[in-house]
């Protein structure tokens, strides 16, 4: 074997980890799709949101400060103490349940029945609102986040690997991709078993597969619909965090988080197991594209692979991967 | 009544022409379940022609092969004495067929002139450039049809709602609307589906008139579903009955009354 | 004079259909286009014309265009920044290969080489539909973005990557360039936004913008009337990229003069346009106007409120001003789908039976 066929695959590798993260994602898209049809283009401003959330809680930051400090002339920035990690991540995360109850209680309420696209189009008005008020709470600036998992390369695997090839350094993984990793299946495997096997869970696929019907046994659409979104704005947390990690927690990410869009064309809208094998294939082709092809036709590919990977598939096969055919009545 | 091969005389008179559309040995599946199975039958020129029979039994079906929807595996359709090609329903609406829907299937966010209008666009013709500019012949175009839509309100008595938006009209005048798109388009055969379903005895009245003005004062040749006996009955020159995708009855109203399969399909049959 | 139709009979069809009806709002129109045209040019300054009304014309003729597609046959965009960017590229290849092209030319084979791309991405439209369609038009966004920043002949291999403007007049006044002057640009948008808007308005008024409209209602009942589906769609397509496309000449050429294309036609330009037509309101030519006033004023007027009375930090406005949209946005979804237009059409028809109630 040679360096460059172990450097296709350390390039797969790595792939597989972003994919991991843009499933997560596209993890939140799903839950709340299946749930209520609306289709959240917030889904990853709320990631960015929560991260924002997390990072402020954990350093202090006294909310709305700049804010606060233009109006009154005042000097505020930080409360002076730092919260532990695990404090901070559960406060969030009440942050983002109270958050899907407003979204509930504001938006959805009011929008019920109205078509899709109106309600897609409610959600990007939300993602504009939310990426605003992020900002005036804890400030636009670009911010470290640590939740204290390790980072940098796997030395382990590095120097395991060396040497399996002539001119082959051994391959490079992130720490934090591989913890990434292990915390996104282990989410995955809560929701399901969440679903499958509480009342609540089974409410939710009861909603899901019919809502009126769902309402019809005693099921009531806007608990659920709090209890989704608040499931989402758990997984945007969890996915904030390990972007924010990675590569700071700053605006961009939401676009990164935009990808899960092409993601969830491919595995189809209603299947948690279509985003997660949409997001390795996204995660993988895009890496790999750039890796072979992008520095002949100027590199950057990532910018637009994924989309027009979704914009072909959907043109053959406009179900996605897994999702049901759509039949059209006459 | 007086047969012969190519035309016919009804009981109030009015000579029905020869075949429009011929369907023969039509079948249709979807997978594995036949919905239509070597069904033939003729509607003919100028006559009311009813498809009736329990629900399942492939009505629609035989609408939605008829304008094009549906694509039958075996058997050929003949239109105005030409076998055809299997076509796009825009197609089949271009040679001159129009149809209503048993869920009314109107232009919500259009008023009804424009939705009456809209039954005008195969007969409309100025291109996109004449489009843009508007005066001279798309203008003259645009008034033209106006004036034949106009005669279609006129005709079903609906000027007061000329420009009311369909989506806050009651379900009555919202089927009467879409009538009227379908004859603004002067077909050469017009398909009802269920054009009565979720009317009261008044409404049914109306409508039943303004099916036999059509065919009466345009000499319209009609093709209807519907499940009211009494109305199928009176309006109809000839049924078809259909049971469970098979054709079990054809003739005339009195003759598909004394049909002893057609009684049983509707009363059903003891199996012993 | 009261605001009525009494008494404003119509004795023709021609009349019937007209685009204004009641005889006040005729001469508001013909009020309105006589102030445009020979009295703005009068008292126009740089600033006025730089911050306001340049941009509002040209962001008008982009949102007729997104408007024809979304709001007249229903098919959601989110390219609308990759098609200006063709539209801004196409001028300059345009420019720069034929100096002699007379600028009305270049600006129209502009707009009808972005019809052409609007064309080709809007070919998957047959297939898929609503929001599927918005993701497919991601690609365009985000293909066509990266295809002008990376691909050299498009900025004819300068070495900042931008493109700048030539010099070039019209009736001998130079309108692109450091040295055009307000009025000039202005007149010359103006003309084009007026045409522009004509034509959307007789396009949308006769029998294709009765196709498009049924496609946008009902897809089914549009085929069984003799509507061809993806011929309709792409007609859309295309008379909305062409619109979008001469938006971004102008917007390049015209209005800002240099670009850099991933920070002039963003993704958040498709936002932008999108927000227009909501707040504007869908299927409207007068809702295109009144979205683009909105969100090219609204950004001044926050600015010099925040930034310029209260002294607070620019970013802070920057802030605010997304909350603002981004509430306003879900507010008119809630309240009104059908955007300020609707707002001024119930106002009127109040008017018209004011002082009685019903």
């Amino acid at each position: 074997m040679s360096a460059d066929f172990y450097y296709t695959i350390e390039v797969i590798i790595n792939g597989l980890m972003t994919g991991v993260l843009y499933s997560l994602v596209a993890l939140g898209f799903v839950l709340i799709f299946k749930a209520s049809g609306v289709f959240n283009y917030a889904q990853g401003v709320m990631a960015l949101f929560a991260a924002l959330t997390l990072v402020g809680l954990q350093n202090g930051q006294i909310p709305f400060a700049p804010l606060i400090n233009s109006i009154f002339g005042t000097n505020l920035s930080t409360f002076g103490w730092t919260l532990p990690t695990v404090v901070a991540i559960v406060l969030a995360l009440g942050v983002m349940v109270l958050f899907a109850y407003l979204v509930e209680r504001y938006i959805l309420r009011y929008l019920v029945g109205q078509d899709p696209v109106i309600l897609f189009m409610a959600t990007i008005g939300l993602a504009y609102f939310m990426e605003g008020f992020g900002d005036l709470m804890w400030g636009a600036d670009i911010k470290k986040l640590d939740v204290g998992l390790p980072q940098g390369g796997n030395v382990w695997l590095e120097s395991a690997t060396e040497g399996w090839a002539e001119g082959f350094y051994g391959f490079y993984i992130d720490n934090l991709d591989i913890w990434a990793t292990f915390i996104a299946v282990v989410l995955v495997i809560g929701l399901m078993v969440f679903s499958q096997y509480t009342k609540t869970g089974r409410a939710l696929r009861a909603v899901a597969d019919d809502n009126q019907a769902a309402m019809s046994v005693g099921i009531s659409l806007r608990a659920i619909w709090v209890i989704v979104w608040s499931l989402a704005g758990f997984v945007a947390l969890v996915a904030g965090t390990m972007w924010g990690a990675k590569s700071g927690v700053q605006f961009s990410l939401s676009l990164i988080a935009l990808k899960a869009l092409p993601v969830l064309m491919l595995g189809g809208f209603t299947s948690i197991p279509g985003a997660i094998v949409g997001g390795m294939i996204i995660g993988v082709g895009e890496k790999l594209f750039e890796y072979s092809i992008g520095p002949m036709i100027g590199g950057a590919t990532e910018n637009w692979f994924a989309y027009v990977l979704a914009l072909l598939f959907l043109v053959f096969r406009p179900q996605g991967l897994f999702g049901e055919k759509i039949i059209e009545r006459v | 009544m007086n047969a012969t091969a190519d035309t016919y005389v009804t009981e109030d008179g009015r000579t029905i022409g020869g075949p429009v559309m011929e369907m023969k040995n039509i079948t249709l599946r979807f997978g594995g379940v036949t919905a239509i199975s070597d069904i033939s039958f003729d509607i003919r020129e100028g006559e009311i022609r009813a498809i009736i029979g329990p629900n399942g039994a492939g009505k629609s079906s035989m609408l939605n092969v008829i304008n094009g929807f549906y694509h039958p595996q075996e058997g050929e359709i003949w239109f105005r004495g030409e076998k055809r090609k299997p076509m796009k329903p825009y197609q089949i609406a271009q040679q001159g067929i129009a149809r209503t829907f048993q869920n009314i299937a109107l232009f919500k966010g259009m008023s009804t002139l424009d939705n009456i209008m809209t039954g005008r666009f195969t007969h409309m013709k100025t291109n996109m450039f004449w489009q843009a500019i508007w005066k001279g012949p798309a203008e003259r175009e645009e008034i033209e049809n106006r004036e034949i839509v106009e005669h279609v309100i006129d005709f079903l008595e609906i000027q007061s709602i000329r420009k009311t938006p369909v989506g806050r009209l009651p379900y009555g005048l919202q089927k009467r609307v879409e009538l009227g798109r379908a004859l603004a388009a002067q077909p050469k055969l017009l398909l009802l589906d269920e054009p009565m379903a979720g009317m009261n005895v008044e409404e049914k009245e109306d409508m039943s008139r303004f099916i036999l003005d059509v065919n009466d004062e345009f000499g319209t040749t009609i093709a209807l579903i519907e499940h009211d006996m009494g109305v199928v009955m009176d309006i109809s020159d000839r049924v078809v009955v259909l049971d469970y995708g098979k054709k079990i009855g054809d003739g005339t109203p009195d003759e598909v009354r004394n049909n002893q399969d057609v009684i049983d399909a509707y009363l059903g049959v003891a199996h012993d | 004079m009261f605001y009525r139709e009494a008494g404003d009979f119509k004795t023709s069809y021609a009349a019937d259909s007209q685009t204004f009806p009641i005889r006040l709002d005729r001469y508001g129109y013909y009020t309105t286009l006589a102030i445009a045209f020979l009295f703005v040019p009068l008292v126009i300054s740089d600033y006025w014309a730089n911050a306001l009304l340049l941009p509002f014309l040209i962001w008008a003729i982009a949102s007729l265009g997104l408007n024809i597609l979304s709001g007249y046959c229903g098919q959601i965009s989110l390219g609308t920044g990759g098609f200006m960017a063709v539209g801004a590229y196409s001028s300059y290849k345009l420019m720069t290969a034929f100096p002699d092209l007379n600028l009305f030319i270049v600006i129209l084979l502009s707009g009808v080489i972005t019809a052409a791309v609007g064309v080709l991405f809007g070919l998957p439209s047959l297939r898929i539909k609503g929001f599927y369609l918005a993701v497919a038009t991601l690609a365009a966004q985000f293909f066509l973005v990266w295809l002008f920043n990376k691909v050299p002949w498009f900025y004819n291999y300068s070495a900042s990557g931008q493109i700048s403007v030539p010099t070039r007049s019209v009736f001998g006044y130079e309108v692109t360039g450091a040295e055009a002057n307000s009025e000039a640009k202005y007149l010359f948008i103006l003309v084009i936004v007026v045409l522009l808007a004509y034509i959307a308005r007789n396009l949308t008024r006769g029998r294709i913008g009765r196709s498009w409209m049924a496609i946008r209602d009902m897809d089914i009942a549009a085929e069984i009337i003799g509507v061809n589906p993806l011929l309709t769609k792409l007609t859309a397509f295309a008379i909305s990229s062409f619109y979008i496309g001469i938006a971004g000449a102008l917007f390049f050429s015209v209005y800002l003069g240099a670009v850099e294309v991933g920070e002039a036609f963003g993704i958040q330009k498709s936002f932008l346009v999108q927000f227009m037509i909501i707040i504007g309101g869908l299927g409207s030519i007068f809702g295109s106007f009144i979205g683009a006033a909105f969100m090219v004023m609204m950004p001044v007027l926050l600015k010099n409120i925040m930034v310029g009375q209260l002294g607070w930090a620019t970013d802070i406005a920057a802030h605010f001003e997304l909350v603002i949209i981004g509430g306003l946005i879900i507010l008119f979804l809630i309240l009104e789908p059908h955007g300020l237009a609707q707002l001024w059409r119930l106002t009127k028809e109040k008017l018209r039976l004011w002082p009685f109630p019903h």
